[in-house]
């Protein structure tokens, strides 16, 4: 008799390279943290273990290539053999943190001025052992509801250390502060994470540079956290720059206090197989997040988004532009949805997916959702993808610009709707070289 | 002394036989007009000659200083030296005019050669103020939202900047009003020289009394059937293209 019931998967499929031999490990070789520590990464990796990996049948893994998720193959966080640090961004920054493999590879401190405000840009263990108040309220301290809640778990289990990265209440840091995150050595698993806390009424500008050494197949398994508390604004650009055989898993939370303004920027150049998952919660009236992301897909990679605008109060704002450009044999799936909770009136919740199609073989996937409790608000979004016109792409060859530069100039034309949003200039240039090295690599 | 010969061409889009065998050789230094009811082929030649790729030329060659460059891509032609001023320019949106020219610029030199972004800025701001563009216009995206006389201003400023041997004018005059055919016209006299040949395609003799051509070629389904010199557009203009259709007919 074939059977035909479902069957438990093999428990190699469930945790692939990460066994409950490597997780004891992991444990025995950080046995010094905190208790707590300790505590919280035993229950996730619990969760990890009995959680199933997505499934065909799973609507929030629609149309993702789930073979190129599976979990073998990799070793979580080896020492980085050359332990070099990464090329930062060029930006002038108020503060740096380079991990390599996560774990601290150089640092550049806030200025004596802004320590003495109180402003703290140090690592996740280092905040373990001074603000553990603080990293026990915001540290994955929200739910995982985009389809990722085992490899959150796997993160939470495994991650060595991360960006910690505190504003008291009324700071304001002009420079951004720059983390960079590297991986080192072929099948390298790394667990990158930056918890930004803005208090009231500060301000804060952070970037997140995701690199790897060489060309290898790697796996990242990232998060962040962002708080903004009443009246913050928090500027959050992230450039995911991993090498082009790596996964890339990532997860962001963002939480939105009254009056406060976080706009996040997530540029998405690197890695065979990237997913990201965005969720953004308006907590209180007079919040407002700006979600903006930028995608490069070329060769056969897949880009993968998903977001979650939930309206908790009301008179909140949301705002969704992702744009993406594929080239060559590429995919791009986004699914968005807008939750407007039953007493969030005057929700302004706009969500917007572009695709700009520059080779027949790509192939973009929609799946733009609503849904409103409340009866006053407004709520738009919609998704397009487009052609680059022949008479535009005759009209600059008639120029004598070659086919891979007209490309590089299109990419450029349909992403400054998005870069222009940055209010920093210098952070604006800074990326758009970034970009236009990834274009040209 | 550079030379661009059109021989014999015969072009077709889709099934149609648009121009059926047109002869023509511009030196630098010439301005050769053609001239022609719409319809008869004109824009269907400047286009296949920058390589447009709807428009197939099924017989018949193109020569730069003797050499074909119908196996070239249209940005290799365009480095080559010809240059298309459409008449109706494409927009580009999010370039702005200034990115786009250095992307143009940067494609003209050698590889790891870097444009001289001072040296350029300069340029550009001269050629602006020749043809009376107002310096904000390098930070808006090419052609879009532009009104008719800016986009043939904007063409002329890219010929201006990227130094053609040949220019293909497509109705240039089209569109634009007495002042702005002015300053086009200016701006294309500006440019007249040793180096540079021009094929101005217009069906008015308006334009010609602003940019006067050394030659005037009539253009009638396909072919050309009459030259001569500048009197002949002032022909044409008192006696129609009738008079040419009925000559060619009884040929």
């Amino acid at each position: 008799m074939a059977s035909s019931g479902p069957v438990s998967a093999p428990v190699a499929d469930l945790v692939g390279a990460f066994t409950p031999a490597v997780f004891a490990r992991h444990i025995n070789a950080n046995s010094t943290a905190h208790a707590w520590w300790l505590e919280r990464k035993r229950a996730a990796y619990a969760r990890f273990e009995s959680l199933p990996m997505p499934s065909r049948t799973d609507e929030a893994w629609r149309f993702s290539t789930l073979a190129g998720v599976a979990l073998g193959g990799y070793a979580p966080s080896p020492e980085g053999a050359a332990a070099a640090t990464p090329p930062a961004l060029a930006v002038e920054s108020a503060a740096t943190l380079s991990f390599v493999n996560g774990r601290l590879s150089g640092s550049s401190p806030v200025s004596a001025d802004l320590a003495k405000r109180g402003v703290v840009v140090s690592t996740l263990s280092d905040a373990l052992a001074r603000h553990p108040g603080l990293l026990r309220e915001h540290f994955m301290a929200q739910p995982q509801k985009l389809g990722s809640a085992k490899f959150a778990a796997l993160h939470e289990a495994f991650i060595q250390d991360g960006a910690f990265i505190h504003v008291p209440r009324g700071v304001e840091v002009d420079k951004p502060i720059v983390v960079v995150h590297g991986a080192s050595g072929a099948g390298a698993a790394v667990f990158p994470h930056t918890l930004v806390i803005a208090e009231d009424n500060s301000r804060v500008t952070v970037v997140d540079h995701f690199v790897s050494e060489g060309e290898s197949r790697q796996f990242a398994c990232g998060a962040n956290d962002l708080y903004a508390g009443h009246g913050a604004r928090i500027t959050y650009a992230a450039a995911q720059c991993w090498s082009f055989e790596t996964l890339s898993l990532q997860f962001n939370s963002t939480v939105v206090r009254r009056d406060a303004r976080v706009q996040s920027l997530n540029l998405h150049l690197g890695g065979r197989q990237a997913r990201h998952e965005s969720l953004s919660q308006l907590q209180a009236p007079g919040g407002f997040s700006e979600m903006l992301a930028l995608t490069i897909a070329a060769g056969s990679r897949e880009y993968d988004q998903r977001t979650l605008q939930i309206h908790q109060a009301p008179n909140t704002k949301s705002d969704l532009l992702y744009k993406n450009a594929l080239l060559d044999k590429s995919r791009t799936i986004f699914s968005g949805l807008i939750v407007v909770d039953p007493d969030a009136q005057k929700t302004d919740a706009y969500q917007s997916n572009r695709n700009l199609m520059l080779s027949d073989d790509a192939e973009s996937n929609s799946l733009p959702g609503l849904e409103i409790q409340a009866n006053d608000v407004r709520c738009t979004h919609g998704a397009t993808s487009s052609r680059i016109d022949p008479e535009q792409e005759f009209y600059l060859k008639s120029r004598g610009i070659p086919p891979k530069a007209a490309d590089e100039l299109l990419i450029f034309g349909f992403f400054e709707e998005v870069l222009s949003r940055l209010e920093s200039e210098a952070l604006h240039d800074a990326l758009r070289t970034l970009i236009r090295t990834r274009i040209q690599s | 002394m550079s030379s661009l010969e059109i021989k014999n061409l015969h072009v077709s889009t889709g099934d149609k036989e648009i121009v059926k065998g047109v002869t023509l050789t511009i030196n630098t230094g010439e301005i050769h007009a053609v001239m022609g009811p719409n319809g008869t082929g004109k824009s269907t030649m400047a286009k296949a000659i920058a390589g447009h790729p709807d428009y197939i030329i099924t017989e018949g060659d193109v020569l730069i200083d003797g050499k074909s460059i119908l196996e070239k891509e249209s940005d290799e032609r365009a480095r080559e030296g010809i240059f298309l001023a459409f008449q109706y320019p494409s927009e580009i949106p999010g370039v702005s005019i200034a990115n786009f020219l250095r992307a143009a610029i940067q494609a003209r030199m050698a590889e790891g050669e870097e444009i001289d972004a001072s040296a350029y800025y300069k340029r550009l701001y001269q050629k602006m103020d020749l043809l009376k563009i107002d310096r904000k216009f390098t930070a808006r995206a090419v052609n879009e939202g532009f009104s008719g006389g800016e986009k043939k201003r904007s063409e002329i400023l890219q010929m201006a900047m990227l130094e053609p041997r040949f220019a293909l004018m497509d109705e240039t005059d089209s569109g634009l009003d007495i002042d702005a055919l002015r300053i086009v016209s200016d701006g294309v006299n500006s440019l007249r020289g040793p180096n540079l040949g021009i094929l101005l395609i217009t069906h008015y003799q308006r334009l010609l009394s602003y940019i006067v051509p050394d030659h005037v070629h009539v253009m009638i389904d396909g072919r050309i059937v009459k030259s001569g010199d500048k009197s002949l557009a002032l022909e044409l203009e008192a006696r129609g293209y009738d008079w040419v259709k009925h000559e060619f007919a009884n040929a």
